[in-house]
């Protein structure tokens, strides 16, 4: 009994130390770890996002000149490692945030990645960047909101998205000039989805209304499995606000709007926060009862010709249809990522995480309509931004900030009567 | 006004509840057997009728028996195919078949029609009556108004027609049962079809109201067995009381605490009822 228990821990003992003396990228690719709901409530949203992932790589490891100056599209791969490949790991914790941190782990110890990025939820980000700073192993969030993801002094987390308080402002900013304009906009409702992603936002949003002397008539946190939200709306129906903020996933956001219509309900103003509003099932559910509503969005397609518009064009093609604004901060982060990757030039962790540190992207060299992608001490992107929408028809029109609108804004919204 | 615009979508509601409920408890008074893919078979019901509307066009009637229909066929497939066999085998093995079955059938669905949101297409079940200043959006109302006929309805299938008696005879006593010439195997097959074709009516009056996903049915399974076990396993009338009970704490629960206490409320209650009375609102002790 006793040799062959020795026999193999001796064989154990061997294989880690070979695969500890193996080079973690001996096939000339680049290994990253992508954690995302791919089924579950919030599954459209992941599977939308890892479409534009795996767009994006292909725009990295293959070559594509009619990009022209785009970081990483002309030739193929990564140039400063010889052009080594993106290999994309995709997991899918579903929307779960204590499996989102176990598939991290499992990325980190037994896939071996070199990077890591996720997580959609911020509550799955928030657990799962727990891990990479553990490993000491670069973790890109690529689109949640919430801001304790990068307040806790982690190292190795970096964020390319707008957070919580940055669209807060721009809500602020936007209602100011709503005032100016003569528009009432006396009191606020927020409703918000009750995990870290809503309960974040509406913090934010609810300080900064406080700091900009809007008052807050109500507040209603909801569980966004709800399959009845009608007495939500009746406690907005009795408050009468002049506008609601929704800060909710997919299904809830179309129920609310479906049930606002059937109650008999239309506030001045809808905004919602992104998320559930940006989904691809979101507009054909609901457009005959949501015209005006508003969203925020940092992405554009853009005139043909244009690289945001060849963007969407490939998107397209792989998925049947335009590439939403969810799934387009993903991508930015993900290009952000692979910026770094390649001027790391090595998949060397420290390496990686100070070209991290150092990055400095142009307007010019994005495709989102941030001001740049440059991160501060918490890993922070301090240049990132957006702009308002309104569903106008089918479609989403940019119309706030005035000097970027693409159309005119309509308030009140006309929600169903037109 | 407002609460009692509240108490009447909590009963729209719950008389929904009561319906997919129905047949959780039916197949549990006849055989004992939990199943686990009750809230899938909901489901499958709101993408029988997504499809025979987008196919064949048609109206709530329509689609509604449609998917009874093809639900029907399901269950005693299911029955036939798998439920049959491991009857015989230990408990686990059938809470596990069921289980199984509910994962099956939810990522195949999510396989096909991806895991999208969809909704039903704007049908002539739209707009909203006012009786008397209370808003009543037709598609609930409807639903609400055909579950609760539905669920009386079974209810009476069960205790005033010759089949129910076969039913209860084989779940009381299978083999005194095959003595008087029922056949059990039929019996309990006709049980599975009518707690899924129950099921599959209920998902396909849900489709005209709510948006759904494959994932949906987990949302409803849960719901299911909470109604099953607060009206008392096998009692359909218990299954609609429990059903209509609850629909009404969550609306006015919501309304009065905010909905992130709704199901706090649901459940302490729930709690309590069952430390009170644990075989149930109806339950035999």
């Amino acid at each position: 009994m006793k040799r062959p228990r020795l026999l193999s821990a001796a064989a154990v003992a061997a294989a880690a130390l070979f695969s500890a003396a193996l080079p973690a990228n001996a096939a000339g690719t680049v290994k990253i770890g992508i954690i995302w709901p791919l089924t579950g409530n919030a599954a459209a949203a992941g599977q939308a996002s890892k479409a534009a992932a795996e767009v994006a790589a292909d725009i990295v490891n293959n070559a594509h000149p009619e990009f022209g100056d785009f970081p990483l599209a002309k030739g193929a791969g990564l140039p400063n490692m010889g052009g080594a490949k993106l290999e994309l790991i995709f997991v899918d914790h579903q929307g779960n945030p204590s499996l989102a941190q176990q598939l991290a782990t499992r990325l980190v110890t037994q896939d071996k990645v070199d990077v890591l990025m996720g997580a959609y939820q911020s509550s799955c980000s928030f657990t799962a960047t727990a891990v990479a700073e553990r490993y000491g192993i670069p973790f890109m969030v690529g689109e949640s909101a919430a801001l304790n993801i990068t307040s806790r002094g982690f190292k190795w987390v970096f964020r390319g998205t707008p957070i919580a308080s940055d669209y807060a402002r721009t809500y602020m900013r936007f209602f100011a000039d709503m005032k100016k304009a003569g528009k009432k906009v006396d009191s606020i409702a927020v409703v918000n989805e009750n995990t870290d992603y809503g309960t974040s936002v509406a913090d934010a949003i609810v300080d900064e209304a406080k700091k900009a002397n809007f008052p807050v008539a109500i507040r209603i946190p909801y569980i966004a499995s709800s399959t009845d939200v009608s007495a939500q709306v009746l406690q907005l129906k009795e408050k009468q606000p002049d506008v609601v903020i929704f800060i909710s996933y997919t299904a809830d956001a179309i129920l609310y709007l479906k049930t606002m219509k059937n109650l008999d309900y239309k506030p001045p103003m809808v905004i919602g926060d992104d998320t559930g509003f940006s989904d691809p099932s979101f507009i054909p559910a609901v457009y005959d009862v949501a015209q005006g509503a508003m969203n925020r969005s940092a992405w554009a397609i853009g005139k043909p010709g244009s690289v945001t518009y060849k963007i969407n064009e490939m998107f397209k093609a792989k998925t049947g249809r335009d590439l939403d604004d969810t799934s387009a901060r993903n991508m930015q982060s993900f290009f952000a990522l692979a910026d770094a990757l390649n001027r790391a030039g090595s998949t060397d962790p420290e390496k990686i995480r100070v070209a991290l540190t150092e990055t400095d992207l142009k307007p010019d060299q994005l495709m989102m309509g941030y001001q740049g992608v440059k991160f501060d001490k918490t890993g922070q992107n301090i240049l990132a931004g957006t702009y308002l929408i309104q569903m106008q028809g089918k479609k989403y029109e940019l119309v706030w900030p005035d000097k970027q609108a693409e159309a005119k804004l309509e308030w009140p919204m006309s929600g169903w009567k037109k | 006004m407002l609460l009692l615009q509240v108490i009447v979508g909590g009963l729209l509601l719950g008389a929904i509840y009561a319906l997919f409920s129905s047949g959780l408890t039916l197949i549990w008074g006849m055989m004992n057997f939990i199943n686990f893919a009750h809230g899938e078979f909901v489901m499958l019901g709101m993408y029988v009728a997504l499809l025979v509307v987008l196919w064949f066009g048609g109206g709530p009637a329509v689609f509604s028996f449609a998917s009874a229909f093809a639900l029907f066929v399901l269950g005693v497939v299911i029955y036939g195919s798998l439920i049959r066999y491991v009857l015989r085998g230990p408990m686990l093995s059938q809470i596990l078949s069921t289980f199984g079955l509910a994962l099956l059938l939810r990522y195949t669905v999510f396989f096909i029609f991806s895991a999208n949101f969809v909704s039903l297409p704007q049908t002539s079940l739209s707009g909203t009556v006012n009786v008397g200043g209370i808003l009543m959006p037709v598609p609930q109302l409807v639903a609400g108004v055909v579950a609760i006929i539905l669920t009386v309805g079974l209810h009476l299938l069960l205790t005033r027609t010759t089949v129910g008696s076969k039913l209860l005879a084989v779940s009381e006593d299978r083999n005194a049962a095959m003595l008087m010439g029922i056949r059990p195997d039929r019996m309990q097959a006709l049980a599975w079809g009518l707690s899924a074709g129950a099921a599959g009516i209920a998902g396909a009056l849900m489709a005209t109201a709510y948006p759904w996903s494959p994932s949906v049915g987990e949302t409803f399974g849960l719901t299911a067995f909470v109604v099953v076990a607060l009206g008392g396993f096998g009692s359909v009338p218990g299954a609609l009381y429990a059903g209509l009970i609850i629909g009404l704490i969550q609306a006015v629960s919501a309304f009065w605490f905010g909905p992130i206490y709704k199901d706090i409320v649901v459940y302490a209650l729930f709690v309590v009822l069952l430390w009170l009375r644990p075989q149930g609102l109806m339950g035999k002790a």
